[in-house]
């Protein structure tokens, strides 16, 4: 079975129940790893830009074409202006909000399916189990992307809503199939062993003894069903499937590649919405690789170099 | 036996998924494929005209839902895949045949490329662990495997055409003044063409097999039989290859089928951008002209493909993990 194989890759890691409260841990761990440090600013940034883009750029409607076309960067204008005479950098700057919201609520929901869906998986077992594995891996192999494409050709181009909903659809499987089989290596633990004893009910036992167990994984499912989101959604604005009088990163990049931005010299606007794309999805997987490395002290980096493992 | 037979099960049931919910969601959405082709017309051709074509793919609204569905999954199963609206009279399988070989070719070789090298690597910087390639490269393939890759395809359009005067070509799989054939000129030019999407897939997937094959080559390497054969004093290379990257490798491959689909994804995105005649360009055509026929098509061939490379990666699974093989 390949599910056996990929649940070898997750290495039982913290079986205890957690002192304390998980998100102090959580803080210390993104101030000590020098990974989650720089992700984390990253993030911080894009936050502020979506929610006081104001604070950045003296532009008020970055969609209103009031400046002189195809200028190169200047003092005035950061980036430059688009072919239509808008300004880029108040453009990128707007359009922050639009790919963070996509990112999170995309995420938050796709991932409360994952633990729904993996969580009760691995706890049940038996014939639930199989079921809902079996769907999982189903949603895991299907290629989502042309599905989507499809999909929103149908819905005619997007609204934000469509996208969401379908990014949520095709974007929990991954995380499931790893909260699964940590639930299934955490299941006959004494400490749930003991709850089962005390006759807790089921419900009980799930969401106050599992799943604070859980937090770190279910935190990395949440950064990697955010990842998934921006990118496919940049990807499906950037085909023009998106709507396109939105302010966001990826219908910016629709129109500069509809106008050959980068073929007539207005390499900024072709260039800089996917370097944001990257950079915010950069900062969710560097979160991502550096909870790993704390969840699982074995990934760490060795700090002296060359460690004789000859010796224990 | 039982393991096969059990995953032969998994692929016909995911097909049949993949198939329904292609026929069903469209159906669930707000519009219809005639309104679809109407706007598409403006207007200019009535709705009685239109009624026949989209029965020609199975839209036939005077039929139970029940029984468009079965004619659909038998034409689909059949390669009875119905006739462009497109490209007027053309028969949607003939587009494909023409556009396989060009996605076969640059995608499937830059995605076995990439994995095959990523393994690679990822074993050395598992082995190595803390030398030098180890501090580099993780840190940065987490960040390669998170960038888009439509942009990575933009810029490497802007460095080695737009700014080098045209290097390297950036737009469609061959020159169009060259007639295509068997001879050296045609041929050195398909690959000069496929040089830029090719890297970009490479520079975009590598990074993700690197990771996953040095974690879990960190993790083969702390069991008791690698440290048994150090204690039997097997030379290092013995060692690295046939205990640690042997044992490390089965989840890398299960992954490898798992992640295919996401791969498709970005090859989509890349052939857009280098206009590159494949099957993500056409379908990437269907979809602004609205063209059913060939986006279900594309749609269910896609699939088909990933779930073949699944079933490949479970068939030497079995041959190269004996508990596959015990445990059915």
């Amino acid at each position: 079975m390949t599910a056996i194989m990929v649940d070898k890759a997750v290495t039982p890691t913290s079986g205890r129940a957690p002192k304390g409260r998980p998100g102090g841990s959580l803080l210390t761990a993104i101030r000590t790893n020098r990974k989650a440090m720089v992700g984390f600013v990253i993030f911080v940034f894009f936050c502020v830009a979506a929610a006081v883009p104001q604070l950045f750029t003296s532009v008020r409607d970055p969609q209103l074409r009031a400046f002189d076309v195809s200028l190169g960067s200047s003092r005035e204008h950061l980036l430059g202006t688009t072919a239509f005479g808008q300004d880029v950098f108040a453009q990128l700057i707007y359009g922050t909000r639009q790919s963070l919201v996509i990112a999170l609520v995309a995420g938050v929901f796709a991932t409360a399916l994952s633990v729904l869906i993996g969580v009760s998986a691995g706890y049940l077992g038996g014939v639930g189990d199989g079921i809902l594995s079996l769907i999982t891996d189903v949603f895991l192999v299907i290629p989502t992307f042309p599905l989507i494409i499809v999909l929103a050709t149908y819905a005619g181009k997007g609204s934000l809503g469509v996208v969401i909903i379908v990014l949520v659809i095709t974007g929990w499987s991954y995380g499931a199939r790893q909260l699964r089989s940590q639930t299934l290596s955490l299941r006959n633990r004494d400490f749930l062993e003991s709850a089962r004893v005390r006759g807790e009910r089921r419900s009980y036992i799930i969401l106050v003894e599992v799943l604070p167990t859980l937090t770190s994984l279910i935190l990395a499912s949440f950064l990697g069903a955010a990842l998934y989101a921006v990118l496919t959604a940049a990807g499906l604005q950037f085909l023009g499937l998106g709507d396109p009088s939105s302010a966001s990163w990826g219908t910016m990049l629709y129109w500069s590649q509809s106008q050959s931005a980068l073929q007539t010299d207005q390499v900024w606007w072709a260039i800089a919405p996917g370097l944001c794309v990257a950079l915010l999805g950069a900062s969710f997987a560097l979160l991502n690789y550096a909870f790993d490395e704390i969840s699982n002290p074995a990934l760490r980096p060795v700090r002296r170099t060359r460690v004789k493992r000859t010796h224990p | 036996m039982r393991f096969l037979l059990k995953r032969m099960g998994f692929f016909v049931l995911t097909l049949w998924v993949a198939l329904t919910l292609n026929f069903f969601l469209p159906r669930l959405m707000p519009g219809s494929p005639a309104e679809a082709l109407m706007a598409r017309f403006r207007g200019k051709v009535p709705l009685s005209s239109i009624k026949p074509l989209l029965a020609e793919f199975g839209v036939d609204d005077s039929q139970s839902l029940v029984s468009q569905y079965f004619d659909y999954l038998a034409n689909m199963l059949t390669g009875n895949w119905g006739i462009s609206t497109t490209s007027l009279g053309e028969p949607v399988s003939k587009m494909i045949r023409e556009a396989l070989p060009w996605t076969l070719g640059l995608v499937g070789v830059a995605t076995i490329l990439a994995f095959v090298l990523g393994t690679l690597i990822g074993v050395v910087a598992g082995w190595r662990r803390g030398g030098k390639l180890d501090s580099i490269l993780p840190p940065v393939f987490v960040i390669t495997s998170a960038l888009p890759y439509f942009w990575i395809a933009l810029l490497f359009i802007l460095v080695f055409s737009v700014w080098t005067g045209g290097w390297l070509p950036s737009d469609n799989g061959y020159d169009n003044t060259l007639d295509p054939g068997w001879n050296g000129e045609y041929i050195g030019n398909v690959l000069q063409h496929a040089i830029l999407p090719g890297a970009t897939i490479l520079v975009t997937s590598i990074g993700g097999w690197i990771l996953t094959m040095r974690n879990n080559m960190i993790t083969t390497l702390a069991e008791d039989y690698v440290r048994m054969g150090r204690a039997k004093g097997l030379p290092n290379r013995t060692i690295m290859i046939g205990y640690a990257a042997r044992n490390a490798f089965l989840p890398n491959l299960s992954g490898f089928a798992m992640s295919l689909g996401y791969v498709i994804s970005g090859a989509i995105l890349v052939e857009y951008v280098f206009n590159y005649p494949g099957l993500g360009y056409l379908l990437y055509n269907a979809t602004i002209n609205v063209d059913y026929p060939l986006m279900q098509a594309l749609f269910l061939l896609i699939t088909v493909a990933v779930l073949v490379a699944v079933l490949v990666s479970d068939f030497a699974t079995f041959w190269l993990d004996p508990r596959a093989r015990t445990q059915g």
